[in-house]
């Protein structure tokens, strides 16, 4: 139990800004913008020159699944909609999308980022923080598409 | 010179949920199989290459290359893992096929092993995933058949694919394993019952995916001019690729094609010096019936967005233009990862001998295997040729 | 006393989970009479949150919203308190979470703040003395909770979850803390002992010499300081265990009926504890007029009372449309059933 609660500890503390705020980085020399950050622009390699850059936080839908069958960490949540989002600013991550009915999940739906408890290291181990994505509704402060749903 | 590296034995178990068998059983078990069928003496062999993805999570053992020698009497050879996720067994053909064609070896065993249900379904399902990028999609919840989901929805909204679709690749391969005897799952699924078995990410059902499995297979390869000592049905690497791509999926430039897999594809044709159309029968990775329509269009047997037609049309069954998984593929024979590429290998083998008995493509002299890790991060490609 | 130095809100931000259960709903697993239960609580429904949803990610919302309404960059707060009695940790600041996510360099001071419902308001005068005497420029202060009634018990209709951040300044408010007074004394209404799964309370004790004293004696103090009485103010706040105490508070000081009703949100999302009078507040804040005075009284248990003179400026009518409002998160709700609440609150001990 000591073993599992103690860990994750460095690996997820290294990622924090990452997962907390969606900092990516940015190649100056192309202009494409990568997250999570990389260690080396895929296109220039050296002549690359990385810069660190926070996302805005808003995207579309560009697929997505419904998962009935997880691991213990999400069990809670099934079944959960998960999903490829496209960030305004270029770059494309997996995410849960929440604050939905899976009904109304579509391909091309606008979304925004959300700070929400991704899983934990067993009842006595840290809980990870992070990223995931909701419809931009009134209380995401953009328009109301459609009526709020009950 | 003449390097070229021929198959001469070839072995497999029974695939299945082997709960009396450990890992180094199984392995063990097909290996002598293969030395067996090549009616090779241990003496003959100067090497091994174990293909495993991930024996240290499901078994808690590491040192794979020594434990077999060891467990196989084969005294000081040399030996070890090479890992490539679902690949892995492919990436061990090839490892040996490199060591054999640089001079470096003779006459090598090649084994494919995993060892799956000794850890819960849940531990299972994690380690599976590692073969995606763990700390960017399986951390937030894109398990692995998440992530062929969104594949599959995304083929079905560009290119019209239908849920029905997505069934046929079941029924065909659970069709064909009805005539394996090694094969984890032996009979018939009907379309309706695929259809309707439960969720699991959706579009994808249960039984759309793989299965959790425990096998192995061994091949014995060498050098050509060797091969005639033992056998007068040598069957030939004719070539050999791999081919990488990004590991996450949300990185691919798309996801309804594996590039890795064309290109591969391509290149190994290339070195083969074939065309598809040359091709007479393939093992194509179906992790998910998903991944067999978009490799059915990757190799080129259907237009990109018509896997679907190509299916309905029947080209990829036993008698038809392209027969796709005779063994049953990973859906039916099953998927104890590390051993896929490597049984794939055997089964291909055993066609271009004439030994596929039920199963057998008439006069099938070229055949071509497709090995995939992850979601297509890896690809690997191996022809072979009577 | 001196008067403090002119502090007051820059900006402000809740945050309410999505997730609703109908007092009726918990009445009947229990065997007993919602509608009766609904009437004598003047609790109907109450918030709760999500699977995913905790102390630290509620904050996070919250005071994003703020300081987007302030349009301050959050490299300049200098010190972030999070008040709750819900806090995911026993030991580890929920503050630190909280200032990593929403953009927080390094030199802030930072720390958690514990008193029953009281917690949020008990940072905010932490946050006002560093302000006004200008060690810090601005503070970010937090009340939330995603508190836990035990399975069965009266507090199970009223415990939910929700929060609000207030980042105090002294540039431009939006609305200025005229003065503060607190009243604290040992008076032990309700607790929860270390390993213990839910709080323990006096029942009716937590009425009369616990509630009434310290919210009544904190209103009279605050009077008596500022030298004013309910006349001078156009709102008034109390925290909401339920929706018949801050009514009965009311009559008691003689505060006009419709000088509350704005600010009694627990009547849609429950009793938020360190989150209530905190979003009565910005209720009120939502749509007071420039020039309006705002009394609030916050009451922990445990027990003691934090009091607020608050004075609406002209500058709260640019910010207005900046974010959500309490209304738009009450009015974003979806019904789940006693089942999906038991599973989402761990109420379920097979679970882990």
């Amino acid at each position: 139990m000591i073993e599992m609660a103690e860990r994750g500890v460095a690996q997820v503390w290294r990622r924090i800004k990452s997962i907390y705020k969606l900092q990516g980085n940015k190649c100056e020399t192309c202009g494409t913008h990568y997250f999570p950050p990389r260690l080396v622009c895929p296109q220039c390699r050296r002549k690359g020159k990385l810069e660190p850059f926070t996302f805005k936080g808003l995207g579309t839908i560009y697929t997505f699944a419904v998962v009935h069958q997880a691991p213990e960490d999400f069990k809670r949540q099934m079944p959960y909609v998960i999903a490829q989002v496209d960030l305004d600013e270029g770059a494309r991550l997996t995410a849960q999308i929440v604050n939905v009915d899976k009904e109304d999940v579509k391909i091309g739906m606008r979304v925004r980022v959300c700070f929400r408890r991704i899983k934990e290291f067993g009842p006595g181990g840290i809980i990870v923080y992070g990223y995931k994505f909701e419809p931009t509704m009134r209380v995401t402060g953009h328009e109301e598409k459609a009526a709020t749903t009950n | 010179m003449n390097n070229r590296v021929a198959i001469i034995g070839v072995g497999i178990n029974k695939f299945g949920e082997l709960w009396d068998k450990n890992l180094m059983d199984i392995a063990y078990e097909a290996g002598m199989y293969a030395i067996w069928d090549a009616g090779i003496s241990g003496a003959d062999i100067d090497g091994m290459v174990i293909g495993n993805m991930s024996a240290g999570r499901f078994t808690g053992q590491e040192h794979l290359g020594a434990l077999a020698v060891d467990m196989a009497g084969l005294g000081d050879i040399p030996a070890y893992s090479v890992e490539a996720a679902c690949a892995s067994g492919g990436a061990a053909v090839r490892q040996a096929y490199m060591a054999i064609k640089s001079g470096e070896h003779d006459l090598m065993v090649v084994l494919g092993c995993e060892k799956m249900s000794d850890v819960s379904q849940s531990e299972a399902m994690n380690t599976i995933s590692v073969a995606s990028d763990w700390e960017w999609e399986g951390t937030f919840g894109g398990t692995f058949p998440a992530l062929y989901a969104f594949m599959a929805r995304r083929h079905m909204h560009d290119y019209g694919t239908t849920e029905e679709h997505l069934a046929l690749p079941v029924v065909k391969n659970h069709a064909n394993a009805a005539h394996n005897p090694f094969a984890q799952f032996q009979s018939p699924v009907p379309l309706d019952v695929v259809m309707s078995s439960a969720m699991l990410a959706e579009p994808l059902r249960v039984l759309h995916s793989s299965p959790v499995t425990d096998g192995a297979a061994g091949l014995v390869v060498c050098r050509e001019d060797l091969a005639k000592k033992y056998t007068d049905t040598p069957v030939i690497i004719e070539a050999s690729d791999q081919r990488s791509d990004t590991l996450a999926l949300h990185d691919r430039k798309s996801i309804t094609t594996m590039s890795s897999v064309v290109t591969s594809t391509r290149c190994a044709l290339k070195q083969a010096n074939l065309e598809l159309k040359d091709i007479d029968v393939l093992e194509l990775h179906d992790s998910f019936s998903i991944g067999e329509i978009i490799l059915t269009e990757d190799v080129g047997i259907a237009k990109k967005g018509e896997g679907g037609k190509a299916l309905e049309e029947g080209i990829t069954e036993i008698g038809g233009k392209f027969p796709v998984n005779t063994s049953g593929g990973l859906k039916a024979r099953g998927h104890p990862v590390g051993a896929t590429g490597v049984a794939q290998i055997v089964e291909l083998v055993l066609q271009l001998r004439g030994d596929a008995d039920k199963r057998q493509v008439d006069g099938a002299e070229k055949a071509l295997a497709v090995n995939i890790g992850g979601t297509g991060a890896t690809s690997i490609v191996h022809v072979l040729g009577r | 006393m001196e008067r403090i130095a002119m502090v007051g809100i820059v900006g402000y931000g809740v945050y309410v989970p999505r997730y609703r259960i109908k007092t009726s709903d918990i009445a009947e697993v229990w065997g007993e009479d919602g509608s009766k239960i609904g009437q004598n609580l003047g609790v109907f429904e109450k918030s709760l949150p999500g699977p995913d949803e905790d102390v630290a990610t509620i904050s996070v919302e919250a005071a994003r919203n703020a300081i987007k309404m302030a349009g301050i960059n959050p490299v300049d707060i200098g010190a972030v308190y999070i008040g709750s009695e819900s806090h995911p940790y026993a030991v580890k600041p929920t503050g630190t979470i909280v200032s990593e996510a929403i953009g927080c360099s390094h030199n802030i001071t930072c720390a958690d703040f514990e008193f029953a419902c009281k917690a949020g308001t008990a940072a905010l005068q932490a946050a006002m003395g560093l302000v006004s005497s200008k060690m810090i420029k601005i503070g970010l202060a937090i009340g939330a909770d995603t508190a836990q009634g035990r399975p069965g018990d009266a507090l199970e209709y009223s415990a939910a979850a929700g929060g609000a951040a207030y980042l105090i300044g002294s540039k431009k408010p939006l609305a200025t803390i005229e003065d503060t007074v607190s009243f604290t004394s040992d008076t032990p209404d309700f607790w929860r002992r270390e390993g213990e799964d839910y709080p323990s309370h006096g029942a009716r004790f937590t009425g009369e010499p616990a509630y009434f004293r310290h919210v009544g004696e904190g209103a009279a103090l605050l009077f008596k300081k500022t030298k004013t009485t309910v006349d001078d103010y156009d709102y008034f706040v109390f925290h909401m265990p339920n929706g018949k105490f801050p009514i009965a508070m009311g009559k008691q000081i003689g505060v006009p009926k419709e000088k509350l009703e704005d600010s009694l949100v627990v009547r849609q999302i429950g009793n938020t504890y360190s989150g209530s009078a905190m979003i009565g507040l910005a209720r009120v804040l939502d749509i007071a007029k420039p020039g309006s005075k705002i009394f609030m009284v916050a009451y922990g248990s445990g027990a003691g009372s934090d009091a607020f003179s608050i004075t609406v400026e002209d500058a709260i009518e640019e910010c207005r449309g900046e974010v959500p409002t309490v209304d738009d998160y009450i009015k974003r709700k979806t019904y789940v059933d006693y089942a999906t609440y038991a599973k989402y609150r761990r109420k379920i001990k097979a679970l882990a």
